[in-house]
C-alpha cells in the first residue's frame, strides 16, 4: 500500500455538498446526495461502493454528462482550479471536458466507436481541445498510444477499435483520456470488464502514468483489492453519500464504519483456512425518493440503535485525515453522544 | 471486398436464370392469346397464321432459348451499334416483338423510361433528403412536438394509398384552385413537354409537383421512420458518452459519431429501394396519365402482351438483384466490422 503524500497542494477538484436528483416517472430518485471530497494534484483517490450507492452518478454530475432530463443537479459546488463547474455555461464545461477532466469508463468493447479508426479517435480531442492540425495530432496520437504501452504505434492508429483486443482497447481509452495533459483522471471501473491479468497490467500502467504525469486520478471500483494496490486515500459511498474517507492504509487497518468494515470483511482470504462460504452484506441498497432523514445503512446495520431511525449522521473526523459518518464509535465501543 | 463482389457477380447468373424461367413459365401458364384484342372480323385461320409468325406454338422450352437469346445477345449488341456506331451483324434478326405494338419491346421500355426516371428518381431523392433531416431530428429530440408531428407525417405516408391521396391533390390544386392562379397544378402530366427555356422549365417543374408529392409521402414516411429507429438504437451506445466525455461538440457528436454508424442500415435501406424507382409507381403514374413503365407494364397485362411483361418483370428482378449486391458491398464499406473476405 503506497503511502499518499503529505497534504500540503491545494486541491485541484473540490467538490463540495453535490446533489443529484433523478425525475422517473414514478417518482424522484435521489441518487447523489451531499456528496463532498477534494483530491489533490497527484493523488489517487480510490471510490468504493457496491452497485447503485452513486459513485459513478457523482462523478458523471461533475463534467455535465448526465442527461436532463431525468438527471438534475440540485446544488452543490465542483471547483476545478477555483472555476465552478455546476455555474460554468456549456461551452466552458465542453472544454472542461477531455481537455482539463479525462475519462475513462467501464466497457472498452463498446466505448470506442466502431465505424472510425482509433487514430481519428485519438487526434479528436487533441483537435478540439487544443488546436492541432492533421499533422500534430497524429504525431501525438502515436506518443499517446506508445506512452499506453501499444505498439508499433504508427501503423496502429490506422486501425479499427475492433482489431484491439479488450485490455489494448482500454489502453486506447487511456490514450484519448491523457491527449490533453488533464489535470484530473475519472476513471470508472476501468478494469471491471477485464480479465485479472489484464486488470494488472491496466494498474500498473496508471500508475506509472501517474507518476510520469503527476495528475489527480479519481479510481471508481468495487473491488477493494485494486484500492488497496494503488490508491492513496478512499472514499466510501453508500446509498449516495459519502460514508467513510480515509486514507487507505488508514483505512483498511481502522474501519470507521460498519458498511465499510461489511465490506473489508466480504474479501476473500487466499491465506489460511478457507471460510464455509464467502462472506456476504444482507439486502439491498436502498433506493432513495427523498433526501434520507437517517442513515442510509440503517436496515443492514448489525450497530444500529434509536438515533440511525431519525437523524442522518454527518461525517465526524477520527483523526488522521480520517472521518466517518457513523453515530456508533467503534474506539469506545459505543454510541457516541448526541450533538 | 473484390473477391467477394466477383463471386456475388457470377452467383447473380444461376439467380437470374432461374427467375427468368420461373417468370417465363408463369406468365405462359395465364391464358391469354396474343390475338385476343383483334377486331372479330379476322378469320380464325389468320389467327393461326398470326400466332405461327410470333412463334407462340413453339414447344415452350424453345420459346425460352429464343427469349434469353434475344434478351441477353441480341439486343445489347444492337444497343451498342446504335452507341457506337459498330456492326455487330445484328441485321435481319427478329428482335423481341409487343404484341400489341409490333414494334421491339425494348424501344418501348427505353422511350418510357425518361419519364419514369424522372417522376419517380426525384420523388426518390426529395422524399430521401427530406427524410433523413426529419428522422435525425426526431430521434434527438424523442418525444418534442417535432417528433409527434413527423410521427403523424409517417403514420399518413404509410396509411395513405397513392390512389387516394393522388386524387386528393388534384382535387385540391387543380379542380378547387382556378386555372389562372399561381397555385394551380396541372393533373396531367404533359410526356410531350420539352424544356428549351425557362417558361418551359417551370411548367415542367409545375406538371411534376403532384406527382412528386404523392410518392416522396410514401418514401419519407418510410426512410424517416427508419432512420429514426437507427438514430435512437445508437444515441444511448457507450461510444457516445466516450464522445461527449471527450469535449466534442454537441453538433459533432451527434453529427459525426452517431449519424455515420446509424446510416449504416439506413444506406442499405435507401439502395434496396431504388429499383422499385423503375417499377414501383404504377399506380401514380395511372393517376397523373404518366406515360411511364408503370403504365407500360398496365397496358402491356390488360392486353396480354406476353413479351412485355415478361421482359419488364425480369428487368424489374436483374435490379432488384443488382441493388441487393450494392448494397452488401456498401454494407461492406460503411462498417470497418464487416470484412467479406
Amino acid at each position: 500500500m503506497p503511502d499518499g503524500p503529505a497534504p500540503v497542494l491545494e486541491a485541484v477538484l473540490d467538490v463540495r455538498d453535490l446533489k443529484t436528483v433523478f425525475k422517473t416517472r414514478s417518482g424522484e430518485v435521489h441518487a447523489v446526495n451531499d456528496v463532498s471530497f477534494d483530491v489533490r494534484p497527484g493523488e489517487l483517490l480510490g471510490v468504493v461502493g457496491e452497485s447503485g450507492s452513486g459513485k459513478s452518478v457523482t462523478m458523471m454530475s461533475l463534467i455535465g454528462l448526465l442527461p436532463s432530463p431525468p438527471a438534475d443537479i440540485r446544488g452543490g459546488q465542483v471547483l476545478l482550479d477555483g472555476l465552478d463547474l455546476l455555474q460554468a455555461d456549456a461551452d466552458t464545461l465542453r472544454r472542461v471536458r477531455g481537455g482539463r477532466i479525462g475519462f475513462i469508463f467501464q466497457d472498452p468493447m463498446t466505448s470506442l466507436n466502431p465505424v472510425f479508426n482509433v487514430g481519428y479517435q485519438i487526434m479528436e480531442p487533441l483537435r478540439t481541445h487544443m488546436g492541432m492540425t492533421k499533422a500534430q495530432a497524429r504525431l501525438r496520437a502515436a506518443e499517446l498510444l506508445e506512452l499506453v504501452g501499444i505498439p508499433d504505434a504508427n501503423r496502429r492508429l490506422k486501425d479499427y477499435p475492433h482489431q484491439f483486443s479488450g485490455g489494448m482497447r482500454q489502453r486506447v481509452m487511456i490514450a484519448i483520456a491523457l491527449a490533453c495533459d488533464p489535470q484530473v483522471l475519472i476513471a470508472d471501473e476501468p478494469t471491471t470488464a477485464l480479465d485479472v491479468t489484464i486488470q494488472a497490467q491496466i494498474l500498473e500502467l496508471v500508475k506509472e502514468l501517474r507518476e510520469k504525469l503527476g495528475m489527480a486520478i479519481i479510481w471508481i471500483t468495487h473491488d477493494l483489492g485494486v484500492i488497496a494496490g494503488i490508491a492513496d486515500r478512499v472514499m466510501v459511498m453508500y446509498g449516495g453519500q459519502v460514508v467513510e474517507q480515509a486514507p487507505t492504509r488508514e483505512l483498511f487497518n481502522n474501519p470507521q464504519h460498519p458498511y465499510t468494515r461489511a465490506l473489508l470483511q466480504t474479501i476473500p482470504s487466499v491465506r489460511g483456512e478457507r471460510p464455509e462460504k464467502l462472506n456476504v452484506i444482507e439486502g439491498q441498497p436502498p433506493i432513495l425518493g427523498a433526501a434520507p432523514t437517517a442513515c442510509p445503512f440503517r436496515a443492514r446495520c448489525g450497530y444500529r440503535f434509536d438515533r440511525c431511525d431519525t437523524e442522518n449522521p454527518s461525517r465526524i473526523s477520527a483523526g488522521n485525515g480520517h472521518d466517518a459518518a457513523c453515530f456508533y464509535d467503534f474506539d469506545a465501543g459505543g454510541p457516541r453522544n448526541a450533538g | 471486398m473484390f473477391t467477394f463482389t466477383i463471386r456475388r457477380l457470377i452467383l447473380t447468373v444461376p439467380t437470374l436464370l432461374f427467375i427468368s424461367f420461373v417468370i417465363f413459365m408463369i406468365v405462359k401458364l395465364s391464358p391469354s392469346d396474343p390475338t385476343g384484342n383483334l377486331p372479330l372480323t379476322i378469320p380464325s385461320e389468320v389467327r393461326e397464321q398470326i400466332r405461327e409468325a410470333l412463334g407462340v406454338n413453339k414447344p415452350l422450352i424453345v420459346q425460352y432459348g429464343l427469349w434469353l437469346k434475344q434478351f441477353f445477345w441480341l439486343e445489347p449488341r444492337i444497343y451498342l451499334e446504335h452507341a457506337f456506331g459498330w456492326d455487330m451483324g445484328t441485321a435481319g434478326e427478329v428482335r423481341l416483338i409487343s404484341y400489341q405494338t409490333r414494334s421491339p419491346v425494348m424501344e418501348l421500355i427505353m422511350q418510357r423510361m425518361p419519364q419514369t426516371l424522372m417522376v419517380v428518381g426525384t420523388a426518390y431523392l426529395v422524399g430521401t433528403l427530406i427524410a433523413l433531416p426529419i428522422g435525425i431530428i426526431s430521434a434527438y429530440k424523442q418525444y418534442s412536438v417535432f417528433d409527434q408531428l413527423g410521427t403523424l407525417v409517417s403514420m399518413i405516408g404509410f396509411s395513405v394509398p397513392p390512389f387516394f391521396s393522388g386524387v386528393l391533390v388534384i382535387v385540391l390544386f387543380s379542380v378547387m384552385i382556378p386555372s389562372d392562379s399561381f397555385f394551380w397544378l396541372p393533373s396531367i402530366y404533359d410526356t410531350t413537354h420539352e424544356v428549351t427555356d425557362w417558361e418551359s422549365f417551370k411548367y415542367q417543374f409545375r406538371q411534376m409537383i403532384m406527382p412528386v408529392m404523392v410518392l416522396a409521402l410514401q418514401i419519407t414516411a418510410q426512410i424517416s421512420r427508419f432512420t429514426r429507429a437507427s438514430m435512437l438504437d445508437n444515441l444511448n451506445q457507450d461510444y457516445v458518452r466516450t464522445a461527449r466525455a471527450k469535449g466534442l461538440k454537441e453538433q459533432t457528436v451527434v453529427l459525426v459519431h452517431v449519424l455515420r454508424n446509424s446510416m449504416i442500415p439506413v444506406v442499405t435501406v435507401i439502395a434496396l429501394g431504388i429499383p422499385s424507382i423503375f417499377g414501383g409507381a404504377i399506380i401514380t403514374e395511372q393517376v397523373f396519365k404518366v406515360n411511364g413503365l408503370g403504365q407500360l407494364l398496365i397496358i402491356a397485362i390488360q392486353g396480354g402482351d406476353v413479351p412485355t411483361v415478361q421482359t419488364l418483370t425480369f428487368i424489374f428482378a436483374i435490379l432488384i438483384v443488382l441493388f441487393n449486391l450494392i448494397a452488401d458491398v456498401l454494407y461492406g464499406i460503411l462498417d470497418p466490422r464487416i470484412r467479406y473476405d
